[in-house]
């Protein structure tokens, strides 16, 4: 198994948000993790690579137990974050900002000559200040820079957040295409279908706990999915 | 001497001391750039580089003594950090300043024991106090050019650093976005522990250029920290680069002063500076201004 998490705990202070949650990828694959707002989506991810201490549980990548490592460790390990957010280094250069990315892959300079032949947008504005791209450019320079590092795994957190429909659409394909690539995904989102058309397994995570989990084709047609999202968010990330 | 070589002269020498000026306030860019944090113990780098430089100059050639006294003093700055705010680093940015002006007072009592009260300086590196070379029709000291020439050299390769090297550009990019640093695999606190050994470093190279002219003393480095303040608010933080223009301001805008002013008011101008910088353009010169250099964490 690539990515194993077992009984993890976390939270904020003395507020747990993550009661317990159990999951795991295997190589190849894209699993979707679904969730209303506020279910612990971000903090689970958060746990997963150390931004945020992991109270109990376990997460183990290729079988090496990584709980309790520092955040910068986690690129080593091939597993990378692509977090919510623009979280771009708006004051350096698109350029700067790939670089970054392959901070520890020896074989930066090549990486970034694939990575720019995949993003031809980004080579156009190789000089510009990653502050300075639309949203829908920072998103694509947040994916291609997690690529820099030719990670075996990378997490999403909600890559189509604040995107037009039709960029929405471009980042699922794009998502999709990782495949070819062989990079695995752990991707959260709360467009519920689009996540399950591109995915092979789903979780579905309601107020901090994993209620649902099955083949994305499944989820799809069940029901209870739409409640989860009826609860909170109501019907735009199931009909989104 | 006819009036307008007597302007250059002050002039000149508001730039040989607005250098000096400039690398502190560099140095409170680099630190705060890093972690957020306001470094008051900025000027004692440079009177620690003096003071070890001279120490050193009576049993070693002045370019060792000047290289032993920049590398010891860029480990105080690093084991500051390590000892320090890496312990503390959860405390509030406002707990770690007052932090800093604690250490300030401390490395001043250190060094007044270490040593003693008394003025020392390094020799010219070239020349002597009496040799003069002319710029402009301005007889100047040849240590005014030391100072510069050590000044330039060491902010141009800052420059480079910073922008051109993948070290210098992790250093950039903690400042930025620290969590996207870290999840990039950018250890920050080691990046912390660099910043703060490199403004040490500068500290004490200009430190060493200084003393032939201002003098080493255990004392120097509280005014020299409000004065390196001034400037690099009034460059604005978190632009290291800005900070040289600041310095360079503050150090002829004082020389202006000890001109036309009564005495006084010499050390007046930086703060009456700050002040308006504060008032008037408080993300400084060249800042933008919304301050979003640094997050807390
Ligand atoms: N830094 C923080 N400090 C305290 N509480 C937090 C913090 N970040 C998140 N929380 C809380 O933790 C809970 C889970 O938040 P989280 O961001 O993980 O949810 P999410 O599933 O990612 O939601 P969304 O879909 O809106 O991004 C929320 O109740 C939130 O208020
Ligand atoms: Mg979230």
């Amino acid at each position: 198994m690539l990515l194993q998490v077992r009984n993890l705990r976390c939270g904020y202070g003395s507020l747990e948000v993550v009661h317990g949650v159990s999951l795991h990828v295997a190589a190849g694959e894209i699993v979707g993790l679904l969730g209303a707002n506020g279910a612990g989506k971000s903090s689970l991810l958060k746990a997963m690579v150390g931004l945020l201490p992991a109270w109990a549980g376990s997460i183990c990548l290729e079988g090496r137990q990584t709980r309790g490592q520092p955040a910068w460790r986690c690129i080593s390990n091939s597993l990378v974050l692509v977090p919510e957010g623009k979280m771009i280094f708006a004051d350096m250069t698109v350029r700067e900002n790939l670089l970054m990315g392959g901070y520890h892959n020896p074989d930066r300079n090549l990486q970034l000559e694939l990575v720019l032949q995949r993003y031809p947008r980004l080579a156009e504005r190789l000089h510009q200040l990653g502050g300075t791209l639309s949203g829908g450019e920072q998103q694509m320079l947040a994916l291609a820079r997690a690529l820099m590092a030719r990670p075996k795994i990378l997490l999403l957190d909600e890559p189509s957040m604040g995107l037009a429909p039709r960029l929405v659409e471009e980042m699922f394909a794009e998502i999709l295409k990782m495949k070819d690539l062989g990079v695995t995904v752990l991707l959260v989102e709360q467009n519920a279908m689009a996540t399950l058309r591109i995915a092979d397994r789903a979780y579905v995570m309601e107020t901090g706990e994993i209620t649902l989990e099955g083949q994305a084709a499944d989820l799809l047609h069940n029901p209870e999915v739409k409640r989860a999202y009826l609860g909170a968010a109501g019907r735009e990330g199931w009909e989104g | 001497m006819d009036p307008g070589n007597l302007a250059l002269q002050y002039f000149l020498s508001g730039i040989t001391k607005g250098s000096i000026y400039a690398v502190v306030a560099i140095g409170f860019n680099l630190i705060y750039s890093a972690t957020g944090v306001l470094n008051f113990a900025q000027g004692e780098f440079v009177m620690l580089g003096g003071m070890v430089a001279v120490t050193l100059a009576q049993f070693v050639p002045l370019p060792v003594a000047v290289a032993g006294a920049i590398l010891a003093v860029a480990v105080v700055g690093c084991l500051l950090e390590l000892l320090f705010f890496r312990k503390l680093r959860h405390h509030s940015i406002l707990h770690l300043i007052i932090i800093t002006i604690g250490l300030s007072i401390v490395i001043q009592e250190a060094a007044l024991h270490l040593w003693d009260e008394k003025v020392r300086s390094l020799p010219y590196f070239t020349g002597n106090e009496i040799s003069s070379v002319r710029v402009f029709g301005a007889a100047i000291s040849p240590q005014v050019l030391w100072v510069l020439g050590a000044v330039g050299v060491s902010v141009a390769g800052l420059h480079v650093f910073l922008r051109y090297t993948l070290k210098g550009r992790a250093m950039r990019a903690c400042s930025s976005n620290p969590e996207a640093a870290m999840l990039a695999g950018i250890n920050i606190s080691n990046m912390r522990t660099l910043a703060f050994g490199l403004s040490a470093g500068l500290g004490a190279l200009a430190g060493c250029v200084i003393s032939p002219i201002t003098m080493t003393h255990y004392e120097m480095g509280g005014g020299l920290a409000i004065k390196g303040f001034a400037a690099a608010i009034l460059g604005g933080l978190g632009n290291p680069m800005a900070a040289v223009v600041g310095g360079l301001l503050v150090g002829v805008l004082e020389a202006a002063s000890v001109r036309y002013l009564p005495a006084a008011y010499n050390d007046v101008s930086a703060f009456a500076m700050l002040l308006l910088v504060v008032f008037v353009r408080p993300h400084g010169l060249f800042g933008a201004p919304a301050g979003a250099q640094v997050r807390e964490h």
